[in-house]
């Protein structure tokens, strides 16, 4: 009996050492996985930083390119970049914010209508970027873009690639991070600071604005930042709705063409007249796209921190 | 069961109040009876649902002017969600049904055409916990004054500094209005929520459990201030602290399971209950 007990609890010490054994493995596995990841993104900073860095200077970044972008430098690409960017925010907060705080807080969460936005929510993040592109050119510059023309009787000006459709169509693509990160942020409103603000005789909307927003607005914050970086690099959205291959002047106005980093950096890869007189500049513009990524990033996380503190009471 | 409690007058207040309006200079300081006669809260076969559980039944109470009526009861007794009917704040809960009428200064605020928004502007409410908006301490104060289009700053200095003496808060906070309200402690935050409810001047004032959250010093800063504010308000507490209603309160509502029980003199109430329930409770033998 005694015997029997004493062999039944070897084996089970036998099973728990094999357990340890899967256990210390999977912990190796999971470490080198962690690991592969730091090494990837180390090789691809070290290269383009060590093939890049070179090329940087003042010239490259304030000259437009020259001799079919085997010389000069890549101003248009970066003005086209940040005033894509800054359009495209402008165009996605508002809506982004506006349909999150629809669904978060006047939506009856049963409906067909919320199920419908949500559903298109979650398929639209799920539409490949090039989708988008296609989507721009048809809807954007096509439909709206013709259509203001007819409209105006102007011959062809809004009914073309430009800066707008091109941050129109960005915007779209970024669409559901914002929702998603606003209703998040919105959720995590403690019920107290609601119930406080509408005790108080402050009607629905003025609740929203003055008091769930402001709260919600770190969360906000980070759907821009995560946009932003997205929509910095996307090249597939911008192709077909306003990045131009090269472009003499910049663009004046939200209806001009305009070249964009991303998209330079895939014409030099693959359009260069001269292959070995472009790669230091196709270094050096992916080296700068990087570092303008992680600026606006960076910019965005410090002001995210700064307004998370002054809701936390310290500053 | 001895409590401590300060002379009220003994006058049987249950007997059917007629309803008398009575002068102007003679609001507060009338009999209990002319209070109640003036009752600016009463309710009338009052029930209210959530889905299918009922959990108030049948309330019909009267609740006198310029006086504080203690709200008691064991916890899920119906005590808050009663305090919650008269600002309808119960509306923000989905499934809720009501039946009766609740009555504010004359309307019945289940009215289709009653203006919520106005009606808590009347009615204040202050929290279990403290609960200030991320903001100044200035700006707390002014939120209510804000959201009705106040702008002009010397008034809304003027409503500041009246609001923060009113709630007993001025001194400690005077010279530094512009601070972040969370910086203040528990019970300093509390004062400040019963300023920033007081500062859009209402008639009545709801408080759910005031002090719960706070330590003895600070408990007793908010019953002192109680006291202090129904000289101009008609109060209703809910508490869970039987000694706190007995010390602040003029009248008790004792809650059972979404039943009144008993309602009286605080002073009646807890020293010779007329309802066997009533006596089990207070004496800690339920609760």
């Amino acid at each position: 009996m005694s015997g029997a007990l004493l062999a039944a609890g070897h084996r089970r010490l036998d099973k728990t050492r094999g357990r340890d054994v899967t256990g210390g493995l999977l912990a190796g596995l999971s470490g080198v996985a962690a690991g592969l990841i730091v090494l990837m993104v180390a090789i691809i900073l070290g290269n383009v930083i060590w093939f890049g860095w070179r090329t940087v200077t003042w010239d490259f970044l304030s000259k437009a390119p020259e001799q079919g972008m085997t010389a000069g430098g890549i101003f248009p690409a970066i003005f086209g970049t940040v005033a894509l960017v800054i359009l495209m925010v402008v165009a996605l907060i508002p809506f982004g914010v506006g349909a999150a705080v629809y669904l978060h807080e006047y939506a009856r969460p049963d409906a067909w209508f919320t199920k419908a936005v949500r559903f298109a929510v979650n398929n639209l993040a799920g539409v490949p970027s090039i989708v988008f592109g296609l989507f721009g050119l048809g809807f954007f510059i096509q439909f709206v873009g013709r259509g203001i023309d007819r409209a105006i009787g102007a011959d062809v000006w809004w009914g073309q690639p430009s800066l707008l459709w091109a941050a129109l169509t960005l915007a779209l693509l970024n669409l559901p991070v914002v929702i998603v990160t606003t209703e998040e942020a919105l959720r995590a409103v403690p019920r107290q600071m609601r119930e406080a603000s509408l005790a108080l005789g402050a009607t629905r909307w003025q609740t929203i604005w003055n008091v769930l927003l402001p709260q919600a607005l770190p969360g906000i914050l980070t759907g821009a930042i995560l946009s932003v970086s997205r929509g910095a690099g996307e090249v597939a959205p911008i192709m077909f709705t306003g990045a131009a291959y090269f472009l003499p002047y910049l663009p004046q106005s939200p209806t001009d063409q305009f070249m964009e980093l991303g998209y330079h950096i895939f014409v030099m890869a693959t359009q260069s007249p001269d292959v070995d007189a472009t790669r230091p500049l196709l270094y050096g513009t992916v080296l700068v796209l990087l570092l303008l990524t992680f600026a606006l990033n960076l910019t965005a996380v410090l002001i995210r921190g700064r307004l998370r503190a002054r809701l936390l009471g310290r500053s | 069961m001895t409590l401590d409690t300060r002379p009220i007058r003994s006058e049987d207040a249950a007997r059917p109040a007629t309803p008398l309006p009575a002068p102007e200079s003679a609001r507060g300081r009338g009999t209990t009876a002319e209070a109640m006669a003036r009752a600016p809260i009463h309710t009338q076969d009052y029930q209210l649902f959530y889905g299918k559980t009922q959990a108030l039944k049948s309330v019909t109470l009267r609740f006198p002017e310029h006086a504080v009526t203690a709200i008691i009861g064991p916890s899920g007794c119906g005590k808050s969600t009663l305090l919650r009917s008269f600002n309808r704040m119960n509306d923000m809960i989905p499934g809720v049904r009501t039946e009766g009428t609740v009555t504010v200064s004359g309307t019945n605020v289940f009215d289709p055409g009653t203006d919520v928004v106005d009606l808590r502007r009347r009615v204040g409410m202050v929290f279990q916990r403290p609960n200030p908006f991320p903001k100044s301490i200035f700006e707390n104060v002014v939120f209510g004054l804000r959201m009705l289009g106040l702008r002009d700053r010397v008034e809304l200095e003027a409503r500041v500094e009246q609001s923060l003496k009113q709630a007993a808060l001025w001194d400690e906070v005077k010279d530094r209005l512009q601070a972040s309200a969370l910086t203040l402690s528990g019970g300093q935050q509390q004062r400040l929520c019963i300023a920033r409810c007081l500062a859009v001047e209402p008639e009545i004032i709801l408080m759910d459990e005031p002090a719960s959250a706070l330590d003895p010093t600070a408990t007793a800063r908010v019953e002192e201030l109680v006291l202090a504010l129904k000289e101009h308000y008609t109060l209703l507490v809910v508490t869970h602290n039987m000694q706190q209603a007995a010390r602040v309160s003029d009248r008790t509502v004792f809650m059972l399971s979404g039943r009144v029980v008993e309602y009286d003199e605080t002073s009646k109430l807890f020293t010779s209950p007329s309802e066997k329930l009533t006596e089990d409770y207070i004496t800690g033998r339920f609760g």
